[in-house]
């Protein structure tokens, strides 16, 4: 195993050589922030590039007197070291010009966080929660709500299979807005604090546990915008990716309808009596999806950090106990309450799941209405 | 005590053995003691930056898992500050202090052999986490709440009682060392002739004193909050998760701070010495340094821009924050104009400070850019931070430290060190920390977040282009370790003065330094 690993380091290291000396074509070296889609972004890249063309001139002038004195006053060229020391005109001088270059980028930049910080005339309002490893969106006008989890096949994080252009930046449900309205968001957590990036739009703003925090954009091209959680958060912090897309005002609309629709579905499914083998099915990806991050896809969890479920007193004990955990999560530990995350249904399945796989075998079957009645 | 009995053992050698060090009170040994330590940690917090750097080489999850990654990244950044930076910072002025102002010891020499002696336990606690049940620390050397409360490892106590030890260390070294600069300067030593070392020290000890008291608060607060059912930081229990970022960075703003203020001594050491040319601005340089350790209480927010603070509090740390660039601008300028018409001549300590003064340029810059707040809402907690306080802190306080150890080594063991392969040194982790660090502007610009073990793949270049140069900065510490065995075992003989044109106390003792120097005081006109 560990041969392995030393090889697959060595060859990696033979093919960087090699990638460097061919210069590959295919090679991708990205230099600069972008300037993202917004306005705002514009302004944030501009004020960027101001700081560090100032940044550059004044080091290039610094270095270059540097530069010039280590090549001519060296002692083997015959430099007779001169004897001054002292100079307060000459100190007067260089702190009084850095400090007139900074009001100077001060101005710009206390106009562009104004107008950064400036979340009012909102057409719409959109709710942000951190969870750990995903997002919710809550569209408080329109009553839409859902998870936004990463959906990367673990084949391609764990190097069995290809990676995909857009590695690690897909969701399974992205957030989407209009185009041409002033969005606020609101953004909060609900375990511990997240941040959430869109670079494009050209600010982050942090997701804290018990604060509501303020943010705004206002898109004027459709497009598919990609983000990623900025603070960390906990073991997957690398792995909760914010897929963003702007539509026209009529194909937003036309989602709003299908997110309706759908959430009529999945309510109409809460209502059916499944079989065993349906419930363990859809258990297994719901499984996968909400609580392998921590408990693991084999349900071994992480000795110490997260609870197994195989063999658990909880997940092999009495359905009700189990049935409560779930819902309502365990205070004081990172174990969410679920009953505020899924439906009936895939409660229901989970459970099931979590009561058949990894060798638990009680045979146990959970019903949506089981659910119902326990909320 | 007596003073036959003090009297008696001003004409002891060192005493022989493991009881020498265990038992020592004297500077010279202590501060050989903490820069041992220093190195052994910052070999042990290397090693962590190599499994991090070596998961980085490509995407995917090749080498180890996303929570012990967090472990890794933890344990290298409170190793490298509190077990590396730090204690090396300490070990120098336990050295060179009494040397340079003419005394014959630190004034508190048996509290200076408990602040040492503590730090062994506190950093084998801290590495003792990482074979506990659950890991090691694994939310970032900043343990923001509550992923360092409610959401953290059970091992989060023993972190926790680590840092009060290293805490009580630093806080006793502090002291010391503000004693000993008070009370026990030679006749005629006035603080305005102070060799700039000695200011910055002295300057850094009471940001010590200051802050160390803080850190101790955040990490009781997380304790009782643990365990105790209090709610500082849980929103749950009425409590403020931004109130532990408030407290921490007023501790960790002056912290950065207590890193750099002692480079900047030692490079306004080295640099007068190759120019043979004195430093120009001496005063300037302590005023400068002043303001500077001044500002640094006043900033601290400039870490918390994106955690919704009011518009009003982000504009006046944003302008408070820019401020410090003047200070700081003074002192680069100064420096150059110390080398500038200077006769220099380029041995390894003087390498180290001309790449510090480039170096640390660039790092402070693009802290400047950062502090810029509308700019740092996209700069936060991406890769481009990292470079910013790896260059700081790398080829800033780093470098200054290789500098100090090789313009000071002939003084401690009489010989003169390698100079070729001081050289060699230099040359190849220069070059290999640019390789290293500075690609992470880029992809940090670019869009990588910070503290993550996997990443998409339009960063997977520079990623691998960064960990080969990473790798090479490493393998270049264990030719560093050579480099000093091999003086201590031997070498040149080094004179008196050492150094054509040193000047300063610590040149007139005999090369190595006596066991006991300045038992009589000498006179400094």
């Amino acid at each position: 195993m560990v041969a392995r690993k030393l090889k697959c380091a060595l060859c990696g290291i033979w093919g960087a050589v090699l990638l460097l000396a061919t210069g590959n074509a295919f090679a991708e070296y990205p230099l600069n922030l972008t300037p993202g889609v917004t306005d705002i972004s514009h302004k944030v890249y501009d004020l960027h590039m101001l700081v560090f063309w100032i940044c550059v001139v004044i080091g290039f002038g610094v270095f270059a007197v540097l530069i010039y004195s280590l090549m001519t006053h060296r002692k083997s060229k015959g430099a007779v070291p001169a004897t001054f020391h002292e100079s307060t005109t000459v100190e007067i001088i260089w702190t009084t010009i850095p400090f007139l270059i900074l009001v100077g980028m001060a101005i710009p930049a206390t106009k562009t966080l104004l107008a950064l910080e400036d979340t009012r005339d909102a057409d719409m309002s959109i709710q942000i929660t951190g969870y750990q490893w995903k997002w919710k969106y809550d569209y408080l006008e329109d009553d839409i709500s859902f998870f936004s989890v990463l959906t990367t096949p673990r084949d391609q994080i764990e190097g069995r299979a290809p990676k995909d252009e857009t590695y690690l930046m897909d969701v399974d449900n992205p957030v989407v807005v209009p185009i041409n309205k002033k969005i606020r968001f609101l953004i909060t957590s609900n375990d511990v604090i997240h941040s959430w990036w869109v670079p494009d739009l050209g600010w982050k703003q942090d997701a804290v546990p018990g604060f509501i925090n303020e943010g705004w954009t206002e898109l004027s091209e459709p497009g598919t915008y990609r983000g990623k959680c900025a603070e960390l958060c906990g073991k997957d912090h690398g792995f909760m990716p914010i897929v963003l897309i702007a539509k026209t005002e009529d194909d937003y609309q036309q989602w709003v309808a299908d997110q309706k629709a759908g959430a009529a579905a999945a309510a109409e499914a809460a209502t059916q009596t499944w079989t065993l083998d349906d419930l363990v099915a859809r258990g297994e990806s719901v499984y996968n999806t909400n609580c392998a991050a921590c408990h693991q896809a084999n349900g071994q969890g992480i000795p110490g950090v997260f609870p197994a479920i195989a063999g658990s007193a909880i997940a092999t004990g009495d359905v009700a106990g189990h049935t409560n955990i779930v819902l309502d999560g365990k205070a004081g530990t990172a174990m969410q309450a679920f009953g505020a995350q899924l439906g009936d249904a895939d409660l229901a399945a989970v459970i099931t799941y979590q009561r058949n796989a990894f060798g638990n075998d009680t045979g146990d079957m959970v019903q949506p209405s089981d659910i119902a009645a326990a909320r | 005590m007596s003073t036959a009995t003090t009297h008696d053992e001003h004409h002891h050698g060192a005493p022989s053995g493991i009881m020498r060090w265990i038992t020592t009170t004297n500077h010279k040994d202590i501060g050989t003691l903490y820069l041992w330590f220093a190195f052994i940690m910052f070999l042990v917090g290397g090693a962590m930056a190599m499994v991090i750097r070596a998961e980085l080489f490509q995407p995917g999850l090749q080498i180890v898992d996303p929570n012990f990654f967090n472990t890794m990244t933890t344990m290298h950044g409170l190793l490298m500050v509190f077990g590396a930076i730090m204690p090396a910072m300490v070990g120098l002025a336990n050295w060179q202090v009494p040397l340079m102002i003419g005394a014959p010891d630190m004034a508190l020499p048996r509290m200076n052999n408990w602040s040492f002696w503590i730090l062994p336990f506190a950093g084998i606690m801290l590495v003792s986490t990482l074979f506990m049940e659950g890991g090691g620390p694994n939310f970032g050397w900043t343990f923001y709440a509550p992923l360092s409360t409610t959401f953290a490892p059970k091992s989060t106590d023993f972190f926790i009682f680590a840092v009060h030890m290293l805490g009580f260390s630093s806080i006793m070294g502090a002291i010391n060392i503000i004693a000993t600069v008070l009370n026990m300067r030679a006749p005629g030593m006035t603080l305005m002739k102070m060799p700039l070392f000695v200011w910055t020290w002295f300057i850094t000890a009471f940001l010590l004193i200051a802050v160390m008291p803080v850190l101790a608060g955040v990490v009781t607060m997380m304790l009782t909050d643990r365990n105790f059912g209090t709610s500082f930081f849980s929103a749950a229990g009425g409590g403020d998760p931004v109130l532990f970022q408030h407290v921490f960075w007023f501790f960790g703003h002056p912290e950065v701070y207590i890193m750099i203020l002692p480079a900047f001594g030692v490079i306004s050491q080295i640099i007068p010495t190759f120019a043979r040319k004195k430093l120009f601005g001496y005063s300037s340089m302590v005023y400068a340094t002043a303001s500077i350790a001044f500002l640094s209480f006043i900033v601290w927010a400039h870490h918390m821009f994106t955690t919704g603070m009011p518009v009003a509090g982000e504009l006046y740390f944003m302008y408070a924050t820019m401020m410090i660039a003047v200070p700081t601008a003074v002192k680069v300028f100064n420096w150059t104009a110390t080398m500038w018409r200077g006769s220099m001549t380029f041995e390894t300590p003087m390498l180290w400070a001309v790449s510090f003064v480039f170096l640390f340029t660039i790092g402070g810059f693009t802290g400047l850019m950062m502090g810029v707040a509308p700019v740092d809402m996209q700069y936060h907690d991406t890769y481009f931070i990292v470079a910013h306080f790896h260059y700081v802190l790398v080829t800033g306080a780093l470098f200054a430290i290789f500098g100090a150890v090789y313009y000071w080594i002939p003084k401690w063991t009489g010989h003169m060190y390698d100079e070729k392969l001081g050289k060699i040194h230099f040359w190849w982790s220069a070059i290999s920390v640019n390789v290293l660090f500075f690609p992470q502007h880029f992809i940090g610009l670019a869009g990588m977040p910070r503290r993550i073990p996997d990443y998409s793949l339009q960063f997977a270049d520079w990623n691998m282009i960064s960990s080969l140069g990473g790798f090479a900065f490493g393998l270049a510490q264990l030719f560093f370790l050579y480099i000093i065995i091999k003086t201590i075992k031997g070498g040149e003989k080094a004179t008196t003065q050492v150094w054509e044109d040193a000047e300063g106390l610590e040149w007139t003792v005999p090369s190595p330094a006596p066991y006991h120097t300045f038992a009589t005081a000498p006179e400094v006109r």
